[in-house]
């Protein structure tokens, strides 16, 4: 330690946050941050062709019909339609009919929120019990895609808010319900009970498109 | 004036030597959640909006195919097409695509996969339940209809 005056070596290190931020903005421009988000839906199976198609027995108040054409036009129940909008009401209003008070019924009916005993009508014309009801979904190959992406995004949200609405958290608290974790497994499958999400989505007719 | 003049030995400056550190601290975190793309997209792809968006729950499970106008209509015409990876695949491909894709996943998590249908907003519904009816041979039951964020919820 003879020499304690001597300066000790230094590197510049002073342009390294200038390097850095580069190497930073080259990453900034380039990610892509994934978003694996979308419509989910799980297809019915392929029909065993040694078995004849079930017959259909349903009644018609328990269908409730939505048809889309190749020009985009809606038909909601026999009602053209000019807008999805008012769509998620409906489907609400159509699953929580309970047009028949059996026992069960009044049981599933005796679970729900005030809320949502205010939308049942009771109506004849309409379906008897959430798990007989049946919303309908028929395009044609020449429908537009977005058309019918906003409308199976209606009919599904009209489900979440049931299922929300019953165990009290918002349609997107319940839409991120970890299904891994046994106590939002719970809420979820309390919500959903009794009420299956029965969307039919049709085979298309082939009018336009190709 | 001189008199409140305080004496003060602190230094003015900002220490900025932690400055590199924190910039690293960020570069790590976008070096991380980059993904380099693996294929370049040779359809139009412009994602329809929607509300009701669920997430995947897992990412090794999901295969994309991506469905739109090629965006080189000079060579690939202007129908719309499905992109599989690298190369255009016509609706009969879709089996083959499934089956590959299948593969590299374990036996109890064949049944599992998840098809992440990209399609531009501008298609006709024909060609996707082409390949939704394809997905249903090969017992490829899931399905998610990629979208973004919309308005309103």
């Amino acid at each position: 330690m003879a020499r304690s005056g001597r300066k000790l070596p230094a590197v510049n290190s002073s342009s390294m946050a200038d390097i850095a931020f580069l190497l930073l903005v080259f990453f900034l421009v380039t990610t892509t941050i994934a978003t694996d988000k979308g419509l989910t839906l799980t297809l019915p199976p392929k029909p065993d062709p040694n078995q004849p198609p079930p017959d259909i027995t349903k009644n018609q108040r328990n269908i409730f019909k939505i048809l889309v054409n190749s020009s985009d036009r809606i038909l909601v129940e026999d009602e053209p339609m000019e807008r999805v909008d008012g769509l998620k009401e409906m489907v609400k209003e159509f699953v929580l009919n309970f047009g028949v008070m059996d026992a069960e019924n009044q049981a599933l009916y005796n679970t729900l929120p005030q809320s949502l005993r205010a939308l049942s009508k009771r109506s004849e014309a309409s379906s008897d019990n959430p798990v007989e009801a049946v919303v309908s979904f028929k395009a044609d190959r020449g429908t537009s895609y977005d058309v019918y992406l906003a409308i199976l995004d209606e009919l599904q949200g009209a489900y979440y808010e049931i299922y929300a609405e019953r165990v009290g958290i918002t349609t997107e608290e319940f839409r991120n319900l970890d299904r891994k974790n046994p106590v939002e497994w719970e809420k979820y499958t309390i919500s959903r009970e009794g009420f299956p999400m029965n969307i039919s989505i049709a085979e298309p007719t082939k009018i336009g498109g190709n | 004036m001189a008199k409140f003049k305080k004496k003060s030995n602190t230094s003015q400056d900002i220490p900025t030597a932690a400055l590199p550190d924190i910039i690293f601290m960020l570069l790590f975190f976008f070096m991380v959640t980059t993904v380099l793309r693996e294929s370049t997209i040779l359809v139009k792809q412009s994602i329809p909006k929607a509300t009701q968006l669920r997430k995947l729950e897992q990412k090794k499970l999901v295969s994309y195919l991506h469905v739109g106008k090629p965006n080189d209509p000079k060579k690939f015409g202007v129908e719309p097409k499905i992109q599989a990876n690298d190369a255009f695949i016509d609706v009969d491909g879709v089996i083959q695509f499934i089956e590959e894709e299948k593969s590299k996943l374990a036996e109890n998590e064949k049944d599992q996969i998840t098809i992440s249908l990209k399609v531009d907003d501008e298609t006709k519904m024909g060609i996707i339940v082409d390949i939704t009816e394809q997905m249903r041979e090969v017992n490829a039951r899931k399905l998610m209809y990629a979208a973004s964020r919309g308005a309103d919820d």
